[in-house]
């Protein structure tokens, strides 16, 4: 274990020294800050709480940009130290490689927690300032499955970086995952139900479908239910599925641990 | 016995990088891996560290299969050209390993002293030279007393006055009953350093011995030349031909004489030579 926090630390001191941990947290201090400003802006009367609303703005930025950032941190997890020349003398000493990959996976899973809750939470405070702290459930909520949803992407760019030999390489396919998850398959998806010219899909299909991108799991989790349901228009949804929130949990946690496990077992049996 | 191979083979995409290669070191001895580039130097090394797997054959470290973690942590390895994060200090670089080894992560001074980096411990790794940095790959690589140290090309690059230091640490931890095994391109370099030399070529090993016992083996003629009755003259002879020779030449009132033994890599050439015939 200690050697797992050992490479955990490391990559953490390691984001904070390269500045990834101050900018990723500004970013998205920035944009859910904009959000906030914009969304929770009093139009009328709605039966809300302010950081409901801003929960369904967040939410759907959160689709775009986590799996971004957390492909950006982990795809090179394992290449980066093989590029600089440190992959064989950190091997050399006595620790397991899955330990590697576990401890590179915390210690990204802590930058990236530290800039979502720390981002948000500027945002969250905003609103609350102005506002009240009505609706802050589910917030704190989205904000957590937020980081759960990077994790799935941390997994994600860590086992492309265990794949293969170059980061150029691991870059690539973190940006078809990307792509893949967070625009094609939604697009595929909506296509299909076109396609099927209005006549309604076998309930079973859709929740798999919907299981089976992380991205989709996500958003139906944080705006399934309550006010954010009414509000973005996935209640529609949420409500002809048998999908229960702790299904959709475990389905990105499953999400997250299946490559993780994976990469471990990949890097594990490469010859270096 | 601290390493022991025994018989070992290894492939890469069907060429053999290291073929049939038996040997074993002792504690105490300092071993010089020497053979050109591409020998199998570091594939051997990194068999020896479990990081690649044997396709044929026996090996043992420090009485365990390679990788295993105990053995680990009685291992120190310099990797060739090593390289660290440039953002950290010597200090922070040097504690991280300490600590996947197990060891405290703070009270190295003594460590930063012995190769001479006590005053650039806390300034970043970007700052340092590349003399620098092999001290400090050094230092990591001491780090825990360890009884087997594996030092791949530790000395290319360097300059002289850095070699010499580094080998007289690597004799230092040989006499407090280590092993040191390093491998190297140049023969010439060991010379009084090196207690046995183990040639390579293409994975296999050519000769093993002391560097006498090379010389020995080679049987190189020395190059004698001289001024005899105002003419040059160049002889080539054997290690038995020296005394009466040079007794001749002397009588016949030569002058100007120089006798060169053959180099050590002349010696290594031969070997190589002779391989390929």
């Amino acid at each position: 274990m200690s050697a797992i926090l050992t490479i955990a630390r490391r990559e953490l001191a390691e984001g904070v020294r390269n500045r990834w941990v101050v900018s990723m947290t500004a970013v998205m201090a920035a944009l859910a800050g904009a959000i906030a400003a914009l969304g929770s802006a009093p139009t009328g009367s709605t039966a809300t709480g302010a950081l409901d609303v801003v929960v369904v703005g967040l939410a759907s930025l959160t689709i775009f940009l986590v799996p971004l950032i957390a492909l950006l941190l982990s795809h090179d997890s394992i290449t980066r130290e093989a590029e600089r020349g440190t992959l064989l003398l950190l091997l050399s000493h006595p620790l397991a490689r899955w330990q590697v990959v576990a401890g590179k996976f915390l210690g990204q899973l802590a930058i990236l927690a530290l800039a979502t809750v720390i981002g948000f939470g500027c945002a969250a405070v905003f609103v609350i300032w102005r506002h009240g702290a009505e609706g802050w459930q589910a917030f704190a909520f989205m904000t957590a499955v937020s980081v759960l949803l990077g994790a799935v992407f941390l997994g994600l760019g860590v086992l492309a970086s265990s794949m293969v030999q170059e980061s150029s390489t691991a870059a690539g396919i973190a940006i078809g995952l990307w792509l893949f998850f967070v625009a094609l398959y939604d697009m595929a998806l909506l296509a299909a139900l076109v396609a099927r010219g209005g006549h309604a899909v076998p309930g079973g299909l859709m929740d798999a479908a919907l299981l089976a991108n992380p991205t989709d799991a996500y958003r139906l989790l944080t705006l399934g239910e309550g006010s954010a349901a009414l509000l973005s228009g996935m209640g529609g949804v949420y409500d002809n599925s048998h999908l229960t929130p702790a299904l959709l949990a475990g389905a990105l946690l499953a999400w997250c641990l299946a490559p993780l496990a994976l990469a471990m077992t990949v890097f594990a049996r490469r010859n270096l | 016995m601290t390493v022991i191979l025994d018989r070992v083979s290894k492939l890469y995409s069907g060429r053999a990088v290291v073929s049939d290669l038996s040997y074993a070191l002792e504690p105490g001895q300092v071993v010089a891996l020497v053979g050109h580039n591409g020998a199998g130097k570091t594939t051997q090394i990194k068999m020896m560290l479990g990081l690649t797997r044997p396709d044929g054959g026996e090996l043992t470290v420090l009485g365990a299969d390679p990788g295993d973690k105990a053995a680990r942590r009685a291992l120190g390895y310099l990797p060739e050209s090593v390289q660290f994060h440039l953002a950290f200090s010597g200090r922070e670089t040097l504690g991280f390993y300490a600590r996947l080894k197990g060891l405290p992560a703070r009270g190295h001074d003594a460590l930063f002293a012995r190769v001479g980096l006590s005053e650039a411990a806390d300034r970043p790794v970007r700052t340092y030279s590349k003399g620098m940095r092999q001290r400090l790959g050094l230092a990591q690589a001491l780090l825990g007393d360890p009884r087997l140290l594996l030092l791949d090309e530790p000395t290319s690059g360097l300059d002289p006055a850095l070699r010499r230091e580094l080998y007289g640490i690597v004799a230092e931890r040989a006499q407090a009953g280590a092993t040191v095994l390093l491998s190297s391109h140049a023969l010439t370099e060991l010379e009084g350093h090196a207690e046995r030399v183990i040639v390579l070529n293409r994975g296999r090993k050519i000769a093993d011995g002391t560097l006498e016992e090379l010389r020995a083996l080679a049987g190189l003629p020395s190059r004698l030349s001289c001024v005899l009755d105002g003419a040059p003259r160049r002889i080539e002879l054997g290690q038995d031909e020296k005394p009466a020779v040079l007794r001749a030449l002397l009588d016949q009132g030569a002058t100007r004489i120089t006798l060169e033994d053959p180099s050590l890599d002349d010696i290594y050439a031969h070997f190589l030579q002779r391989e390929a015939a």
